[in-house]
């Protein structure tokens, strides 16, 4: 009997599909806890990254932040946090901002930062208040970068999110904690097939927000990508901007 | 008492008026800019010209209040520009800058029509106007729903000037608007901002560091020293007959005649009326003409209009010089033509004399080298 037969088999149980303990119930909760993560990380990193990439000020920062978030491990997060919180939902919810916002808060500032001097001093020239070059023009150019950060944080935290099995709490990562606990396999691997699985259509569904939320023109990957191989390989250019420069009337 | 009959605009015709202007920015040893005063006549093109760290941009800057000066005042038409909040300000101002910064995310169309959208426009005005704009400005149409970043440079220069055209400002303000092209796009947008300035007569202030741009483009020219002190201003022509100073001089150039060349039209210099005969005169007439003026040709008037010249041997055994075969001159020039063309006429031309005909082609006189040195003086 190999592995994966077991898997399957775990896979196709009617019991697996069924109840808190089933895998809806616990894709439900692995979501809810990533989402409000993300939410509140979201409130949290993008206003100051914005504030601070719209002021150009603050970048050192803003880097000491993100660096900071990235060194600190989620696992001793959570372990500490249960200090503070008791087991459950609340020490991962924590672990997870600290997770989401470091990416989102150095990308709000890098893209907001990153606009063209040029741009925005013809934006304020023109007569835009503040807060119309912040919304009409910073941010619509910013967003490929902004977006970027959100995807990151997204993805790195369902795949983190497992850890709230191990502070007694629900998610996908009760199977996997559950099988190893139990030497089920099978069910470890279920688990992380499921989560792998969340974390793909996590990035899918973003993509999708990303192609909503990005204007047409500065529509890519990530802003970066896209200057990177347009410069490069000024070929590969989608059919609908094929080389503008030689068209209509030249100067 | 007697009060004075007030004049039409309180600043008797500048449309900018700078008065003790100052900038010092925080933390400068020196002041970008020290105690500047300057009119800007309303319908002129003004442009400011220096060395790098001469101010000019700081100065341009401060009329729209996009840096606000640390002394002094600043009136556009007629109002003090601290009176209004900057946005309104600046929505009446046009403004062009070096890195054009046409929004990357709209496209042409929306970036032209930027200004008359935060003015609240109707969409039918604001298409009229787009069209109108893209019409004056040289552009196809078709570009409108294309994105900057698909333009040339010349092309994405013709939209920035558009957009700040759109809401028809009376003032525009240029910030070395053409640095970032190459020479030769360089030399057709100045021709287009020359040719679309006969047509609006916008008050224009222009910011370069290129002296041949601003002789060329302005009505008056502002060259400033380092620190923002105005080391002369004066329609172009003058400056180069008398640099004020030793700075203007050396900042001119050395071809400072050269360039008077093209600023002085043959209109403005003194012709001679120069050896020239009525056709039906007699030969021995026309010799005596000739050796007036030291030459072995005779120009042939008829009616008014000069027909050609004869030469000195082609007159034997005529009974008239109008008999004699004319050869024709090689250009006529106009008196709106400049000293430079008129220079390249008489270079090339046998008889070392050019001749100026007005609109009818009626013969005004002649022009030789030393009409045309005693022009640049």
């Amino acid at each position: 009997m190999t592995i994966a037969h077991d898997v399957v088999e775990w896979f196709t149980d009617p019991e697996q599909w069924e109840g808190t303990f089933g895998i809806p119930h616990r894709t439900f909760e692995h979501v809810q806890i990533s989402a409000v993560s993300l939410l509140a990380a979201f409130a949290l990193a993008v206003p100051v990254g914005v504030t601070l990439g719209h002021l150009r000020r603050g970048g050192g920062t803003a880097a000491v932040i993100a660096n900071i978030g990235r060194a600190v491990p989620s696992f001793g997060v959570l372990v500490l946090m249960i200090q503070f919180f008791g087991i459950g939902a609340g020490p991962t919810f924590v672990a997870l901002v600290l997770l989401a916002v470091p990416p989102m808060l150095t990308n709000a500032y890098v893209g907001v930062a990153g606009v063209p001097d040029g741009v925005r001093d013809a934006a304020r020239g023109m007569g835009l208040t503040p807060w119309q070059v912040l919304w009409r023009v910073e941010l619509p150019v910013a967003s490929p970068v902004l977006m970027a950060g959100v995807r990151t944080a997204a993805v790195t935290v369902v795949a983190t999110a497992s850890l709230a099995a191990v502070v007694a709490w629900g998610g996908l990562g009760r199977f996997v904690v559950d099988g190893i606990a139990q030497r089920d396999e099978a069910q470890t691997f279920g688990g992380a097939i499921l989560i792998a699985a969340l974390a793909m259509v996590t990035e899918l569904f973003l993509a999708g927000i990303q192609r909503l939320v990005v204007p047409a023109p500065l529509r890519s990957r990530t802003g970066s990508v896209r200057r990177a191989a347009r410069a490069a390989q000024p070929e590969l250019r989608p059919a609908d901007q094929a080389p503008g420069r030689d068209r209509g009337q030249g100067p | 008492m007697h009060r004075r009959e007030a004049p039409l605009r309180p600043n008797g015709g500048a449309a900018i008026r700078l008065a003790h202007v100052r900038k010092h920015y925080p933390g400068a040893a020196q002041a970008a800019v020290g105690d500047l005063s300057l009119d800007v006549p309303e319908g002129e093109v003004v442009v400011l010209v220096g060395p790098s760290g001469c101010g000019k941009t700081t100065v341009l800057k401060m009329v729209n209040r996009l840096v606000e000066p640390t002394a002094g005042e600043i009136h556009v038409l007629g109002e003090d520009v601290r009176s209004v909040a900057a946005p309104v300000l600046r929505r009446r101002i046009g403004y062009v800058i070096q890195q054009i910064g046409l929004f990357p995310h709209r496209t042409v169309e929306a970036n032209v029509a930027t200004v008359p959208r935060l003015l609240g426009w109707d969409r039918r005005r604001i298409r009229d106007r787009v069209a109108e704009l893209v019409e004056l400005v040289g552009l196809d149409p078709a570009l409108l729903q294309r994105y900057p970043s698909e333009l040339s440079g010349g092309q994405q220069q013709r939209v920035g000037v558009a957009r700040a055209l759109a809401a028809d400002p009376p003032i525009l303000l240029m910030d070395e608007p053409y640095s970032a092209v190459d020479p030769i796009v360089r030399a057709r947008l100045q021709d287009e901002l020359l040719a679309l300035q006969r047509r609006l007569h916008k008050t224009i202030v222009l910011v370069t560091h290129d002296v041949d741009e601003a002789i060329k483009l302005g009505d008056r020219v502002a060259i400033l020293n380092v620190g923002g002190v105005l080391a002369q201003y004066a329609p172009p022509a003058e400056l180069l007959r008398a640099p004020a100073d030793d700075f203007v001089a050396a900042f001119l150039g050395s071809e400072r005649g050269l360039k008077l060349l093209s600023l002085v039209t043959v209109g403005q210099v003194a012709s001679i009326e120069g050896p020239v005969v009525d056709g039906d005169v007699t030969p021995g007439e026309a010799a005596a003409v000739m050796r007036r003026f030291g030459v072995d040709w005779v120009g042939v008037r008829a009616g008014g209009r000069l027909v050609g010249w004869v030469a000195d041997r082609d007159l034997d055994g005529r009974r008239r010089v109008a008999d004699a075969p004319a050869q024709p001159f090689n250009a006529a020039l106009r008196p709106d033509t400049t000293l430079r063309e008129a220079l390249d006429v008489l270079i090339n031309s046998r008889t070392r004399v050019a001749v100026l005909v007005d609109d009818d082609h009626r013969y005004l006189g002649m022009l030789t080298v030393d009409q045309i040195a005693e022009g640049l003086r």
